[in-house]
């Protein structure tokens, strides 16, 4: 549910930017979404072709790039995705003591327009 | 053509969430948003927290319900301004609900906002109100694997506020592992233990809360 505002504000800098640059037509939308964000692509893919419709562009790809949430283990010094850490344990080692690293990203990279 | 854009998705409600804490700092408010699943016991914590505060501050209540009003009226009883915003079916505040709600408060006559948000455990988290701190009540009956099933909602919060911790003896709750999950996602998190039914813990949740008051002002 939460995806629709946030459907309805990438659309809103698409435009913008797509204005800016004289576009006709949008073809492609690059976004950055952190593991931890909590965005579902479908759902973003299902409102924007509601909201969308009608404009320069509806007809965009939109291109979803997962971004990993990362631990390091401070014993060890092992790095992977943090879901590769059951229960929150270092799976090298078993210690507990983890530090994580992005995953919380949202943003717009790129558009491609003609 | 391709254009580098690299804009923040959620800015418009980032930069709303500011203008609010500029807004509250200027009036010499404290704010909290007090976020959990449906249930957790937010309008419970809210209830005990404002009883024992009464007589130290003043204090103010926005209430985020997707329909009804029956959590405002449980807090209007103690005799504060309460503000409702019925969300019509959204599942989280965001900056621009809260914002005309605050603008009804009387903020120069108050110098604690609490804000009880929507009970969901996976949405409100995205979005920034520019309250102070996001204090996260999670409760003993939905299971200690939260952390690990929900991580996006442990990440980012300040205070976190384990409650009903009188059903410890009656339900398989191992403590130690949900503190372990929240402390991976949020190293600098307060922790209280409560059980705001019987008041247990409450004070020292309270007492904290008052100190970042004082803070403020
Ligand atoms: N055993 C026990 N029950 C509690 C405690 N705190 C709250 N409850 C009960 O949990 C239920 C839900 O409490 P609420 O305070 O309404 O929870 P909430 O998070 O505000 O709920 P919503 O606003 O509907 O999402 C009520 O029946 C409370 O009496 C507690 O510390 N121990
Ligand atoms: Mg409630
Ligand atoms: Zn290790």
């Amino acid at each position: 549910m939460h995806e629709l505002p946030i459907t309805q504000s990438l659309l809103d800098i698409t435009l913008r930017h797509a204005n800016a640059a004289g576009a006709t037509r949008v073809t492609q939308i690059r976004v950055k979404i952190g593991q931890l964000s909590s965005v579902v692509d479908d759902s973003v893919q299902f409102y924007w072709n509601i909201i969308a419709k009608d404009t320069c562009a509806q007809d965009a790809e939109l291109v979803f790039d997962r971004i990993p949430a990362v631990f390091h283990c401070a014993a060890c010094g092992h790095s992977a995705a943090l879901q590769k850490a059951e229960d929150y344990r270092c799976p090298e080692c078993g210690s507990p003591d983890l530090v994580l690293d992005g995953g919380e990203e949202l943003y717009i990279e790129s558009i491609e327009v003609e | 053509m391709n254009i580098p854009v690299v804009e923040q998705i959620l800015f418009a409600n980032n930069t709303l969430a500011e203008d609010l804490r500029r807004k509250l700092d200027a009036a010499g408010v404290f704010g909290i948003n007090v976020m959990a699943s449906p249930g957790a016991g937010k309008t419970t914590v809210i209830t005990g927290t404002v009883e024992r505060l009464l007589n130290r501050l003043k204090i103010g209540y926005v209430d985020g319900d997707i329909a009804t009003s029956i959590d405002a009226e449980r807090i209007a009883a103690l005799d504060v301004p309460v503000v409702q915003i019925n969300t019509g079916g959204n599942c989280h505040l965001d900056a621009n609900m809260l914002a005309p709600a605050v603008d009804k408060l009387p903020l120069d006559d108050i110098d604690l906002m609490i804000v009880e948000n929507v009970g969901n455990l996976i949405c409100p988290a995205n979005f920034q109100l520019g309250t102070h701190i996001n204090v996260l009540v999670a409760s003993v009956p939905e299971g200690d694997d939260k952390p690990y099933k929900y991580p996006t909602m442990y990440r980012g919060v300040d205070v976190l506020i384990l409650n009903k911790v009188d059903l410890l003896p009656y339900i398989p709750f191992d403590v130690e592992r949900f503190k372990h999950g929240v402390r991976v996602l949020s190293p600098n998190l307060k922790t209280f233990e409560v059980s705001s039914l019987h008041g247990d813990g409450m004070d020292a949740w309270v007492d904290w809360l008052a100190e970042q008051v004082a803070g403020e002002r």
